[in-house]
């Protein structure tokens, strides 16, 4: 008999489940639940990008791209982010097409780590930061935002953080969970700290589309920041595309020459048909962001007041389509909170303590939901906080 | 905020007062004004509920009828019109541009019913031409709705 324990690898044993999926599992057991819980777009991916996607098919475009995607989507991405985000790369050297974001996050952690390297994850944030650091043998670091902060990174925990061993600070702005972006300003303190190290930055801009009070800004932008940053973003949230499993790193040549290795050979290149659909997305998609956006900060608002009237302290999310509200003030922990409002008044919403330390008290509530789904959590969450 | 607040009524008009000042950001008061404003100028003209009678047991049937008209002086197509949408089994009717001039959406309770609205009432009024009667068979989508397929959320918590 083969011992599984003897050949799989111990770093991998030891990753825990996403909390999320744990949750996910649960409320799965369940009927009738109102859940707030998803982390992706409600809209379907707009009806021209899946038929750009469709005539790729029809016209037998089924064939591998370049490592690196095709090289009109590349061109596309570079006109893109100059125009939206000011920023800008060599469509030729300085970009990779990959599998999500999440493929992005992946290879410019594996590209940057040997073993003992520390990278600083700002928690609360998306779950997966921490463990695929670890996967690729360096020490996350963690970096505790705090509610009276507004969830955004303080320069002297920066500092604080810093050893040196540091290889790379994540930059998970606009957060999920907890809906705070950084601006401008706020990420200029944080550049001043890294202008004269080794430090490399990665942002993961994935929900860049998503702010509500002003325009997203990348630190990339930001003078110096360009040669130490590393862009991870994909198609997911902005353009409602998760299922086509679409995004995309930019970062200096000599960075991405590197990270395309462990494309090349970990996943060839990304799939055809939903890089044909990503080229109509750029060039005919701004209007579909528009019109999404309009709605989510419709529900943002629609929940944050929702919340507060029934006397939940949250703090007013400015991006991604989250609210992070404070639920540790009933004499409970955030999990039990979530646990018993799910299974007393049938409502899901996600813990935060799934999203890494500074998220225990805390629950992640999606607003990716119609105004009506919202009304009738709401209740739920209302009926619930009445008897405590 | 006028067009904001058409276009999230248009959508669901059963928002309250309270939830489209939320979502517009504005206070529940100016929404009530700009409604009664809207209504009272004509531009909101009403509301109603968008229902799949396919799924009850009422028998309806609805036509979409072309038909062609000889102008009037001076009225041109207005004093047909007007015989023509005062029918209350008329439900729409708008001049077209192209092969006819009128289109015509009538609906009654079966065929022959439509059939005798048609010969009787709509082909006998002067300045009618002639008319083609196309009966509806199915709806896949009207006014923005999807007939078919109820949305299910498939969405799992994922990320």
């Amino acid at each position: 008999m083969i011992d599984y324990s003897k050949v799989l690898s111990g770093t991998v044993v030891d990753t825990p489940k996403s909390g999320i999926r744990k949750f996910f599992d649960l409320m799965n057991t369940m009927q009738d639940v109102v859940g707030l819980t998803v982390g992706e777009p409600d809209f379907q991916t707009p009806w021209h990008i899946r038929e750009a996607g469709i005539e790729s098919l029809e016209r037998g475009k089924t064939y591998y791209t370049a490592n690196a995607g095709l090289s009109a989507l590349r061109e596309e991405i570079n006109t893109y982010l100059t125009r939206k985000f000011n920023i800008s790369y060599d469509p030729a050297k300085e970009i990779i097409v990959t599998v999500g974001g999440s493929e992005a996050i992946d290879i410019a952690f594996r590209a940057v780590i040997e073993a003992g390297d520390e990278v600083i994850v700002p928690t609360p944030s998306f779950v997966c930061y921490a463990p695929l650091v670890r996967m690729a043998g360096g020490v996350p670091v963690i970096l505790e935002t705090k509610f009276e902060d507004r969830f955004k990174i303080d320069p002297e925990a920066l500092k604080a953080a810093i050893t040196p061993r540091t290889k790379m600070l994540v930059l998970p702005y606009p957060n999920n969970p907890t809906g705070a972006i950084m601006t401008r300003e706020e990420l200029s303190e944080i550049a001043k700290i890294l202008e004269n190290t080794n430090i490399l930055v990665l942002s993961d801009e994935i929900y860049a589309e998503m702010t509500y009070t002003g325009t997203h800004c990348s630190i990339a932008s930001l003078e110096g920041m360009w040669e130490r940053t590393i862009v991870a973003s994909g198609f997911s949230k902005a353009y409602a595309m998760t299922g086509w499993r679409l995004g995309y790193l930019c970062a200096p040549a000599p960075l991405c020459e590197q990270m395309l290795k462990i494309h090349q050979y970990g996943i060839m290149s990304s799939p055809t048909t939903s890089q044909f659909a990503a080229i109509e997305a750029l060039k005919n998609g701004d209007t579909d962001i528009q019109m999404m956006v309009e709605e989510y900060n419709r529900r943002r608002r629609y929940i944050y007041n929702g919340l507060r009237s029934i006397g939940i302290e949250a703090f007013e999310p400015e991006g991604a389509f989250y609210i992070f509200p404070k639920i540790g003030v009933y004499g409970m922990s955030g999990e039990e909170f979530c646990n018993r409002l799910l299974y007393e008044y049938k409502c899901a919403i996600v813990p935060g303590n799934a999203f890494g330390q500074g998220g225990d008290g805390f629950a992640r509530i999606s607003y990716a939901y119609s105004i009506k789904h919202i009304t009738q959590a709401l209740e739920r969450i209302e009926a619930f906080v009445k008897t405590l | 905020m006028k067009t904001q607040l058409l276009k999230l009524l248009e959508h669901n008009a059963t928002l309250t007062p309270e939830q489209l000042a939320v979502a517009l950001d504005v206070d529940a008061d100016s929404v009530r004004a700009a409604i009664a404003e809207l209504e009272q100028s004509g531009t909101i003209l009403g509301y109603k509920t968008i229902i799949d009678w396919e799924k009850t047991d009422r028998e309806a049937v609805s036509a979409m009828i072309d038909v062609k008209l000889t102008p009037q002086r001076d009225r041109g197509f207005d004093r047909v019109a007007e015989r023509i949408y005062n029918y209350p089994e008329v439900k729409s009717v708008y001049l077209m541009s192209g092969g006819y001039d009128l289109s015509v959406l009538i609906e009654g309770k079966t065929m022959k019913e439509v059939a005798f609205f048609v010969s009787q009432k709509l082909a006998t009024i002067d300045g009618v031409i002639s008319t083609a009667t196309h009966f509806v068979l199915h709806k896949y989508k009207d006014t923005g709705v999807l007939y078919d397929a109820p949305e299910i959320d498939e969405r799992g918590t994922f990320s």
